[in-house]
C-alpha cells in the first residue's frame, strides 16, 4: 500500500528483478568466505579466556615448530600508534585503541579479545598451533554493569582514557577512567517546564547487550606481494573505509592497500571496523602466501558488534491539555572495551518525535570489559524510544488519551528545533501516525483475552556523505554502472534503478557493478540509510553528465547545432523532427569521438531524516510470561519508494530485529565476564516460527534534498518495536516493562508482582 | 593427523569421488575440497541453517556430518537445483518475491523449501514457518520467504 502522490515515474516505484539475483538464488554469488586464491593458507586466532588481565609474557615458539605453521603474528609485528587520532569516514577514532583491539598489547579487556594469530597449510593445524601458544595472565577484576563502571573505585580498563565534555575545572578531568564522554543538550528551561506540568513521570530503563547478528562471521583473506601491494578480498560496509582502516593500522599509504568487496552476508552496522585483514597482512607478509581468516560464531559474539547495553532515566511533564512540556534524560551507554558508544546519536534522538519546548539531556560513554560496541542500525536509537515511547504511552493510558493522537498532537514536524540543536525540513512523523490510526489494524479490536494492542514512533537522521558513481555507455544502448557502495540488501538495484530514470531507459538495461577501491570512486560507507539517496543522487549526477555529453554527441552525429538538440524521453530530438533513441544513438558513439562516460559524485547533500510509526497486538501468557506476537503493522516515511519490495523488505527485517532486541536477545555473562550463550541456539534471534507476516504502510513525504525525494529506509524500523511491545503488554496484563528484553521469565516476575 | 579416506558419492546427480580426513565435514569438503562454495557457512554447529543440503533427500546441515559419513549418499546441494540452464519453481519464487536481501542464508533456504515441498506439496503458512525454524535469516523478518515459499508451492502444483 502506498500513501501520496501518484506514481509520476517509470522506473521508480516499479519492482524489477534485482540485478544479482539469479547469482544468489544459484549459490553462484561470492561472499568472503568464498575466495581461494592460489597458495592459500588458512588463520586462526587465540581469544582471550579472561575478561581483563595484564599480558605478562607470550610464547609462541611451540606453535610456530608445529609441522605445517607457515606465520605466527602477535600485536609486535603491527606498527606502534602513539597517540593520534585518524578521521575514519563516520568520525575520529584513536588509533592505539583500534589496534589494541585488532590484536591485544598489554592488556586484554574482554572474553574474546584477540591476541596472537597462526596460518597454517590447513584449519586443522592452525587449530591445534592456537592451543600450543603459552600466555602468562595477571587476573583483573571485570566490571560488567555501565554504572558500576562509573564509581570511582570501579577497575579502569585502559590507563589513557579521560572524561571529554567535563565542565572546565573538573577536578575528575586528570584521572584515568571509564567515562570517556559527557554530552549535554539544553533547549528552553527545563525547570520552570516541569513547575508547569500537571503530570510528570520518571523511570529508569535498562537495556541488555545485543548483537546485529548477521549470519556471515567476519571474513578477510589477504594477499601481501612482495612489491609492497596489499589485496584485502572480505565482506565488508565499506571497501574504502576498511582500506584506509588497515593501512592505517599497518602504517602503509592507502594506496598500497586494494579492497575487494566481495558480496556481504549481513553488516546492520557490524562490518564497519576492520578486525581481521591487518592480521591477515601481516601473517601473509611473513608467510609470502595469501592468507584467508574467518571468525566462528562464538568469536562473532564475543569480539564483535554488539550494540551497548544501557542505563537511562527519564522524566517528562505533561500540560493538564496533554501536551509534552518537558523531559529530563540521563543516559549512561556501554562503550565496552574501548570509548565509543552510541551515546551522541541516543542523547539526539531522546527527544527527536516530539515538539517539546523544555529539555535536557545528558550522557555518558562507559567502558566496560565487553566487546567494543559497534553500530547498529539506528545505533542508540532504539535504547531512547524505548524510554520515552513507553513513558508517553504510560501517559496517555492514565489520562484515557488515544496514543495515537497523543502523536499528532505533539508529533515533531517543519520547524521544530531538536534539543541538540537543527531544525527540522519537510519530515513525515504526522503521516507515519496518521497511516496507523487510520489503519484496518489499529480499527479494529482485539478479540481474545490476555491480549493488548501498543504503538510506538521511532526517529532516525540518515545521513549524506560522500558517493560517486561512473556509468559507460555501451554501444547496445545499455549503461554499465560502476559504484563503490557495496550493496548488503539490493542497493544495486535501487542505483541502477535512479540512472535509468534520469537517461529514460529501463533498469534491465543499466548493468550495476560494486568496483574494489581501484575500480571505483570514492564512497563512504553502507550504512546511515544512505546508500540509495546519496549514491542515488551520484547516480543521477551520472546520467545528467551522460546527457550532456549524448546531446553534443548527437549534434555532430546530425551536423547540427547542439543548441538545438534536446534530450527527451530516453531520445535525442533535434531540429525537423530528428529524433534517435537512446539505443540508436549508442550505437554511433565511436563515430563521433569513442566512449561516453558519465560521472557523479555526493558529498553536500544531507538527509531530512525519517520516522516510522508501529502498531503491534501481543497475547501474554499470564502462565508462563511468553509473548507471542500476534500482529505487527509499520508505518514509514520512506520519502519516495525507489523498489517498494525492499522497502518493504528493510521495514520488516528492521521490525524483526526489534522483536528480537524486544523479546529474547540478551548477552549473559557470569560474574567473570564470560558470555554463557555466544552461540544461535542460545543467543535466541527469532526464526519465523516466532513471528507473523508484518504488514507494511509506506508513507511517502518526498525528501527535497533528493531529486526524486528518497529518503533511506533501513534504520528506522528498529526504534519502535521494543517500545511498541512493551505498551501492548502493559495493555494486555497491566504491568510496564522497563527492562529488554521482556523475556518470559521477566514478564512472568512483573505479572506475579502487580 | 588421521589417514584420509576416499568418499564415494553422488553429487547433485554425478557421481563424485574425494579424499577427506575423518574430522573434516560434509561442509567443508564441499567449500575447501570441491570449491563448490554455494554452500555457506554461519555456525558451524548446526544452528543457523545456512549449510543446509539434501542428503538421500533428506534436509540436513552440512557443518554436523562429517565427510565420510557421505560415502554412499546421495548429496543435493544449491549447485544442483536449477535444471538446464533453468531455474526451478522455489528459486525463481525467491527472486521474483524478492525474499532475499544479503542472500547468505538464501541457499540454505531454498534447500530446506525443496525438502518441504518434496514431503508436503500444499503447505499452510503454519507448517511453512515450523519446517522453515531452523534456518535463520537476519535481514527480511521472513515475511517474503514465506510467500515465497507459499508462491512456489503453488507454481508447482500447477506445473505438476
Amino acid at each position: 500500500m502506498s500513501i501520496g502522490e501518484k506514481r509520476k515515474y517509470k522506473v521508480i516505484g516499479t519492482r524489477p528483478i534485482r540485478h544479482d539475483g539469479v547469482d544468489k538464488v544459484t549459490g553462484r554469488a561470492q561472499y568472503g568466505a568464498d575466495v581461494h586464491p592460489t597458495g592459500l593458507l588458512f588463520g586462526a586466532m587465540l581469544r582471550s579466556p579472561h575478561a581483563h588481565a595484564k599480558i605478562k609474557r607470550i610464547d609462541t615458539s611451540r606453535a610456530a615448530a608445529l609441522p605445517g605453521v607457515r606465520a605466527v603474528a602477535t600485536s609486535a609485528d603491527l606498527p606502534d600508534q602513539g597517540s593520534r587520532m585518524v578521521e575514519l569516514g563516520e568520525g575520529a577514532v584513536n588509533m592505539r585503541h583500534l589496534s589494541a583491539n585488532v590484536l591485544a598489547r598489554d592488556k586484554v579487556l574482554y572474553k574474546g579479545h584477540a591476541i596472537a594469530a597462526i596460518a597454517a597449510d590447513t584449519i586443522h593445524i592452525a587449530e591445534e598451533a592456537v592451543k600450543l601458544i603459552d600466555v602468562q595472565y595477571e587476573l583483573l577484576p571485570p566490571v560488567l554493569d555501565v554504572r558500576a563502571a562509573m564509581k570511582a573505585d570501579a577497575p579502569v580498563l585502559n590507563d589513557d582514557v579521560r572524561t571529554d565534555g567535563l565542565p572546565p575545572g573538573d577536578p575528575a578531568a586528570d584521572r584515568p577512567t571509564n567515562v570517556a564522554k559527557r554530552i549535554l543538550f539544553e533547549k528552553g528551561d527545563v525547570v520552570t517546564g516541569f513547575k508547569s506540568a500537571a503530570v510528570v513521570l520518571e523511570h529508569e530503563f535498562v537495556a541488555g547487550t545485543v548483537h546485529q547478528g548477521y549470519i556471515e562471521p567476519h571474513n578477510a583473506t589477504v594477499m601481501w606481494n612482495p612489491d609492497g601491494k596489499i589485496t584485502v578480498w572480505m565482506s565488508t560496509q565499506g571497501s574504502f573505509t576498511a582500506r584506509q582502516q588497515t593501512a592505517e593500522l599497518l602504517r602503509v599509504p592507502v594506496s598500497d592497500v586494494k579492497v575487494v568487496p566481495m558480496e556481504i552476508g549481513g553488516g546492520f552496522g557490524g562490518k564497519i571496523s576492520v578486525y581481521l585483514p591487518p592480521v591477515a597482512a601481516v601473517l601473509s607478509r611473513k608467510s609470502g602466501r595469501p592468507v584467508k581468516l574467518i571468525m566462528d560464531r562464538a568469536s562473532v559474539f564475543e569480539a564483535t558488534g554488539p550494540t551497548p547495553g544501557s542505563y537511562i532515566k527519564l522524566k517528562l511533564g505533561f500540560s493538564k491539555d496533554g501536551r509534552l512540556v518537558a523531559g529530563d534524560a540521563y543516559l549512561a551507554y556501554e562503550a565496552g572495551a574501548y570509548p565509543g558508544s552510541p551515546m551522541g546519536p541516543g542523547c539526539m534522538c531522546v527527544f527527536a518525535c516530539y515538539d517539546i519546548p523544555n529539555a535536557r539531556v545528558e550522557g555518558y560513554d562507559v567502558c566496560v570489559n565487553k566487546p567494543r560496541t559497534n553500530a547498529y542500525r539506528a545505533p542508540g536509537s532504539t535504547h531512547v524510544a524505548f524510554a520515552i515511547e513507553t513513558l508517553i504511552d504510560e501517559f496517555c493510558r492514565q489520562a484515557k488519551i488515544d496514543p495515537a493522537e497523543f502523536r499528532l498532537k505533539n508529533g515533531a514536524k517543519e520547524g521544530v528545533r531538536r534539543v541538540d540543536g537543527p531544525v527540522f525540513d519537510r519530515v513525515g512523523m504526522i503521516e507515519t501516525v496518521e497511516a496507523i490510526r487510520d489503519s484496518e489494524h489499529y480499527q479494529t479490536p482485539l478479540k481474545g483475552p490476555n491480549q493488548g494492542r501498543g504503538i510506538a514512533t521511532g526517529f532516525w537522521f540518515n545521513c549524506g556523505l560522500k558517493s560517486s558513481v561512473t556509468a559507460t555507455v555501451n554501444g547496445d544502448g545499455t549503461v554499465a554502472l560502476v559504484e563503490g557502495s557495496t550493496d548488503i540488501g539490493g542497493s544495486r538495484t535501487g542505483i541502477a534503478m535512479q540512472l535509468a530514470e534520469t537517461l529514460g531507459i529501463t533498469a534491465e538495461e543499466v548493468k550495476p557493478t560494486v568496483g574494489d577501491t581501484d575500480t571505483a570512486g570514492y564512497c563512504d560507507v553502507t550504512g546511515g540509510s544512505r546508500v540509495t539517496f546519496a549514491t542515488g543522487i551520484a547516480a543521477h549526477e551520472a546520467a545528467k553528465d551522460i546527457i550532456g555529453q549524448l546531446v553534443v554527441r548527437a549534434a555532430k552525429h546530425w551536423e547540427v547545432d547542439p543548441k538545438t538538440v534536446e534530450y527527451l524521453d530516453g531520445g535525442v530530438t533535434g531540429p525537423t523532427a530528428l529524433r534517435m533513441t537512446f539505443r540508436e544513438l549508442a550505437a554511433t558513439l565511436h563515430d563521433t569521438g569513442g566512449a561516453v562516460i558519465g560521472r557523479g559524485t555526493s558529498s553536500e547533500a544531507n538527509q531530512g531524516g525519517a520516522f516510522g510509526t508501529h502498531c503491534v497486538d501481543v497475547e501474554v501468557d499470564p502462565d508462563t510470561g511468553k509473548v507471542q506476537i500476534l500482529r505487527y503493522t509499520a508505518a514509514q516515511d520512506c520519502g519516495t519508494a525507489i523498489h517498494p519490495s525492499y522497502v518493504e523488505g528493510q521495514i520488516q527485517g528492521g521490525v524483526v530485529q526489534g522483536i528480537g532486541w524486544a523479546l529474547n536477545e540478551e548477552y549473559w555473562y557470569g560474574d567473570d565476564g564470560r558470555m554463557r550463550n555466544p552461540t544461535f541456539l542460545d543467543y535466541r534471534m527469532p526464526t519465523c516460527y516466532d513471528v507473523p507476516m508484518i504488514d507494511t504502510i509506506i508513507v511517502e513525504v518526498p525528501d527535497p534534498q533528493h531529486p526524486y525525494g528518497v529518503r533511506g529506509v533501513g534504520e528506522v524500523p528498529i526504534c519502535p518495536p521494543p517500545a511498541a511491545i512493551a505498551n501492548a503488554i502493559a495493555a494486555a496484563t497491566g504491568v510496564r516493562m522497563r527492562q529488554t528484553p521482556m523475556s518470559p521469565p521477566r514478564v512472568l516476575a512483573e505479572i506475579l508482582k502487580s | 593427523m588421521a589417514k584420509k579416506r576416499i568418499v564415494q558419492t553422488t553429487l547433485n546427480g554425478d557421481s563424485a569421488e574425494f579424499l577427506c580426513e575423518p574430522r573434516q565435514t560434509l561442509l567443508e569438503v564441499l567449500r575447501d575440497t570441491l570449491g563448490m562454495t554455494g554452500t555457506k557457512e554461519g555456525c558451524t554447529n548446526g544452528n543457523c541453517g545456512s549449510c543446509t543440503v539434501l542428503m538421500n533427500g533428506r534436509a540436513v546441515t552440512s557443518c554436523l556430518v562429517l565427510g565420510v559419513e557421505a560415502d554412499g549418499a546421495e548429496i543435493r546441494t544449491i549447485e544442483g537445483v536449477a535444471c538446464g540452464g533453468h531455474l526451478d519453481c522455489v528459486q525463481q519464487a525467491f527472486l521474483e518475491g524478492a525474499a532475499l536481501q544479503c542472500g547468505i542464508c538464501t541457499p540454505g533456504f531454498i534447500m530446506q523449501t525443496e525438502a518441504l515441498l518434496a514431503e508436503n506439496p500444499k503447505p499452510t503458512e503454519d507448517q511453512i514457518r515450523f519446517h522453515l525454524a531452523g534456518n535463520l535469516c537476519r535481514c527480511t523478518g521472513y515475511d517474503k520467504i514465506v510467500r515465497a515459499v507459499q508462491a512456489a508451492a503453488e507454481k508447482k502444483l500447477s506445473t505438476t
